[in-house]
């Protein structure tokens, strides 16, 4: 099938069999291997990417379902040599070891803090629970983003993948979820 | 160059390694992609226990893509066995371990096929065309059964039973006879415990490729131990070793999961040497947990002797230790590495250990964070509750009657280890300061008087641990098949910057900062200015890798020798340029200058001056290179004090931690931040024992949590918050003083979550709960059920696809 894809900015078009996920088009295709995979079940979310601004599994998703979207990885957080305020927290507050699941925990993260900009300990724990950590037993994770979340308030840094509520909504829904 | 302004050591540096890690810049496996690769796909047996009457291939090779498929006969000559380095005893019974099954599967997830094509998609697309006729046997699975040997797991064998090693404090000279103890004792107690089976969960799935071209075998694998791997690979194929380079590129977790040679890295090998190209292996999650090893899994059966005053005379512990159908690296040294933990901080007069270590038709076990030592330190802390209950002691004070006391190091315990350093006392003063211990006491009272739905309790665990692997003598003495020690090489460029090259092979531990922070303090150049180098057998020649908490106490020290080596030829090269006698010479941040002078010379002045060689003192070798390989006296023994706070719902069985202190004392400190992480983060594994976590085989021997939906790695919401704190008594047998952090607070954690949800419900009439403490367990434990591992603890969902495979 023929699909046109955004990836980080950059459009592609690509033939792919229908049965190719998401995050192996990523990897595989278009070698953005900042993307990987964990689990194959959507337990782990190390494969956690934003389909128009919105967090979703792309081991979880085949690439035609990305076909007219946008998608974020974790490489395409950074902008002119900046990087994203939550990957400032993530290593200012030591929040990864290995870092295997780092991106899809940045991904989710971002997602969580454009509902919630100022989420106390549960609320941030409960957002990441479809994200699994083997290494930091989430305690720096959790500082983090709510560390993350002062940095991104108004006036706090540059305004950086923040969604307004009608850039989502005015989405299409994807991939019959 | 400018000297730095402050020690390194001690500074909570932010890391070096998370400039990649963040941005998804990183270097893993499975990221490789080689002109002309293949894609390698494993089959693996769905049954636990049968023989291979045939297999069919001839559907599976005829599909697109599909370059090949081979069966166990295909490597029957070529496979030799996986290696074992640790055969305990001289008498150890070791079946034959093939990367591949030839005739006979032994466990459920062994492989049996593999499919190579030119796409990963394929190559699993061809597994499910591959016919395999099983002829099914009985299978082995339970360990006191297993031992009656009507069925054999491996028949050649003979038996089931796999060795028995015993130590005993009267034969060693190092304790009295401990069946005097306890014929002669006040209170004798005895329990048994089972310590499930767990399943590392490294998130990164293993990963393999190996390229054959440029006349060398080139392999990028996730393992923790890149050298052993190219060591035990040469042993088990005959190539040469200087024909194999194993590189470990950036390692997603291991856990001691990685501390493996793997069939795959195996087979992977063997293929290409076949095929003469590049090929590639990543594995399913599915995949890693029916095949990559496990850990655990014993039956411990503790007995306990002691005076009416609380003061303990004896301790008797007979293990019965789960290997799994084969034996993978170190998996039979496993137990015994807590054969000398199990007395753990207290004095007992007389100990005796025996483990007999038990084939079955399961997973292959090995290490897993902690390694013996976790098993060791739940029994013993298990026990000292037990006792202080029998008693009506106050729990802590029965440790604290028995406990080595600060002014008593170094001590020699009763299984023959000598204790460098330590202070129980201050440890635990600390973390009782923290937690509100008498607050809560009075808490739990209330509740207990009230009838509360929601009872409190409230665990201790004062733990130490063994750490550092090893003195090379020490792991001679118990049969293990390498040393313990750490090579460490600084090369001084011309420019004045500086490449470390280590032995060690890091996998999330952060060594590339910390290496740094000691390179720079101790010859005085800015942090900055440092590179490590490591997990390539082309950069980092020689190294005994990463596991056991070793990699800074025995990697950091061999920098530091490599480091004073750098200091001692630029100190003679100094002494010449300034043209001053050597005794003169004084270094400071970095600088060389005269005493009583104002003659300076910067070390990258120096390091220069040897680089172009114009002038050096008569008999000097150009360049200020050094390498240093150390290998320490003794172990490191981190200690500490754990106190956890639960809350028990009687009405439904939910455990919660209400808080979790962990006063740790883990000697000098380097980086308290990434001390502070690896806390956390054994924390939560241990947590994950004691509550969630379990390998369930049902009684065919298919696993039945072979997904992340089964298996219950905790998630963040699962976890509390962890109050740590630290204590700091150096180490006396390594010159930084450090001790090993890595699998402290998983050692630690585990008893004091059980011991405090026993400590909640024990009023109630409950006695004990088989680990994992699921809410069911908990609930048929107060309804007075038995509480073992007839109630599954979880999984069970049979979502698992046996076949392995990306499907």
């Amino acid at each position: 099938m023929h699909i046109s894809v955004n990836v980080d900015g950059v459009t592609y078009a690509d033939e792919v069999e229908p049965r190719l996920l998401l995050v192996h088009y990523l990897r595989e295709r278009l070698g953005k291997t900042g993307t990987v995979v964990g689990c194959d079940t959507g337990n782990c979310g190390a494969c956690t990417v934003h389909l128009d601004g919105h967090s979703v599994k792309s081991c979880q998703m085949f690439a035609v379902q990305a076909n007219g979207h946008e998608v974020t990885t974790i490489e395409g957080l950074a902008r002119d040599g900046k990087l994203h305020p939550v990957q400032e927290a993530f290593r200012s507050n030591h929040a990864l070891q290995c870092g295997f699941c780092t991106p899809g925990m940045i991904m989710q993260a971002i997602d969580l803090l454009a509902d919630e900009p100022d989420p106390d300990d549960e609320t941030v724990r409960k957002g990441l629970e479809g994200n699994l950590c083997r290494c930091t037993g989430y305690q720096n994770i959790v500082r983090a983003v709510q560390d993350a979340a002062h940095r991104m308030r108004p006036g706090a840094g540059p305004k950086l993948e923040q969604h307004s509520d009608e850039h989502i909504t005015a989405k299409q829904p994807v991939g019959g979820e | 160059m400018t000297a730095t302004a402050e020690p390194e050591v001690g500074k909570a540096r932010l890391r070096k390694e998370d400039a990649r890690l963040i941005t998804g810049q990183t270097k893993w496996t499975d990221n490789i992609q080689l002109t002309g690769m293949l894609h390698m796909a494993v089959l693996r047996s769905p049954v636990a226990h049968a023989r291979i009457r045939g297999i069919d291939c001839s559907r599976a090779t005829a599909m697109p893509g599909v370059a090949l498929v081979l069966t166990g006969e295909d490597f029957a000559a070529e496979q030799g066995s996986l290696p074992c380095a640790w055969p305990i005893t001289e008498d150890m019974k070791s079946p034959p371990a093939p990367a591949m099954a030839v005739d006979q599967v032994n466990f459920a997830g062994e492989a049996v096929a593999l499919v190579i094509a030119d796409n990963a998609y394929r190559a699993a697309d061809a597994l499910a065309a591959i016919d395999v006729d099983y002829d099914e046997l009985p299978v082995v699975l339970d360990l006191e059964e297993a031992l009656k040997d009507q069925d054999l797991v491996h028949p050649d064998l003979g038996t089931n039973k796999c060795a028995t090693w015993v130590f005993d404090s009267a034969e060693a000279g190092s304790g009295t006879d401990v069946e005097e103890a306890i014929a002669s004792a006040e209170v004798v107690i005895e329990r048994t415990f089972r310590q499930q089976r767990l399943i590392p969960s490294f998130i990164e799935p293993r990963s393999v490729v190996v390229d054959p071209s440029a006349d060398m075998f080139t392999m990028w694998s996730a393992t923790q131990i890149p050298h052993i791997l190219r060591w035990m690979l040469a042993a088990t194929t005959g190539i040469a070793e200087h024909k194999i380079r194993v590189i470990a590129p950036d390692v997603g977790g291991g856990f001691g999961g990685k501390l493996q040679v793997t069939p795959e890295e195996l087979l992977c090998l063997l293929v290409a040497r076949r095929m003469g190209r590049p090929v590639k292996w990543t594995e399913s999650r599915t995949e890693s947990m029916l095949s990559a090893h496990h850990g655990r899994d014993q039956i411990q059966k503790v007995t306990v002797s002691a005076r009416r005053d609380g003061t303990v005379t004896g301790l008797k512990v007979e293990l019965l230790a789960d290997m799994g159908a084969y034996l993978r690296l170190v998996t039979p040294g496993i137990p015994i590495l807590g054969a000398f933990m199990f007395n753990a901080i207290y004095k007992f007069p007389a100990y005796r250990f025996v483990c007999t270590n038990v084939f079955t038709n399961k997973t292959p076990t090995d290490a897993y964070r902690g390694a013996g030592r976790p098993e060791a330190t739940f029994a013993i802390e298990r026990m000292m509750d037990e006792l202080a209950v029998e008693l009506g002691m106050d729990p802590m004070k029965i440790r604290e009657m028995n406990w080595i006391k600060h002014d008593e190091f170094p001590f020699t315990t009763v299984a023959g280890m000598t204790y460098d350093s330590g202070n129980y006392e201050a440890a635990t003063a600390r973390a009782m300061e923290l937690f509100g211990y008498e607050e809560l006491r009075e808490e739990q009272e209330r509740r207990r008087s009230s009838g509360d739905p929601v009872q409190l309790g409230i665990g201790i665990s004062t733990y130490t641990e063994m750490c550092g692997l090893a003195p090379s003598r020490v792991l001679g003495a118990l049969r293990y098949g390498a040393g313990g020690w750490e090579t460490a090489s600084i090369r001084m460029l011309p420019t004045g910057k500086v490449e470390v090259i280590t032995g060690t092979s890091p996998h999330g531990q952060g060594h590339e900062t910390v290496w740094s922070q000691i390179v720079a303090d101790r010859l005085g150049v800015p942090f900055e200015d440092v590179e490590v180098l490591h997990g390539d057998t082309a950069s980092a020649h020689r190294g005994m890798d990463s596991y056991g908490s070793r990699s800074l106490t025995v990697g950091g020290t061999a920098l530091v020798h490599a480091a004073d080596k750098v200091l001692a030829k630029a100190r003679k090269l100094a002494a010449h340029m300034m043209e001053c006698d050597e005794a003169d010479v004084e270094f400071a941040s970095g600088s060389f200058s005269v005493r009583g002078t104002s003659t300076v010379r910067t070390l990258s002045d120096v390091v220069l001056a040897a680089h172009v060689a114009h002038d050096l003192p008569e008999g000097m070798e150009p360049g200020m290179d050094a390498d240093a390989t150390f290998d320490p006296d003794n172990f490191s023994f981190p200690h500490g004090t754990h106190l956890c706070a639960t809350e028990v719902d009687t009405e439904t069985g939910r455990v919660r931690i209400r808080s979790y202190v962990a006063v740790d004392d883990v000697g000098t400190v380097v980086n308290p931040l990434i001390v502070d992480g690896q806390v956390h983060g054994g924390l939560a594994q241990g947590i994950a024992q004691a509550l969630y976590e379990e390998a369930i085989h049902d009684e065919t021997g298919t696993l039945t949590t072979a997904t992340f939906a089964d298996y219950l790695v905790p998630s963040a919401d699962d976890l509390p918050s962890f109050l740590t704190a630290r204590t700091a008594t150096p180490a006396t047998s390594n010159p930084l003083g450090v001790k090993g952090v890595g699998e402290a607070g998983t050692i630690a954690s585990t008893p004091a979550v059980v011991n405090s949800v026993l400590d909640a419900v024990r009023h109630l009439g409950v006695r004990d709960i088989e680990m994992p403490l699921s809410p069911e367990r908990v609930w048929t434990a107060l309804q007075g059920g038995a509480a073992d591992a007839s109630t599954p603890a979880a999984g069970g969902l049979g979502s698992i696809d046996s076949q392995g495979g990306q499907s």
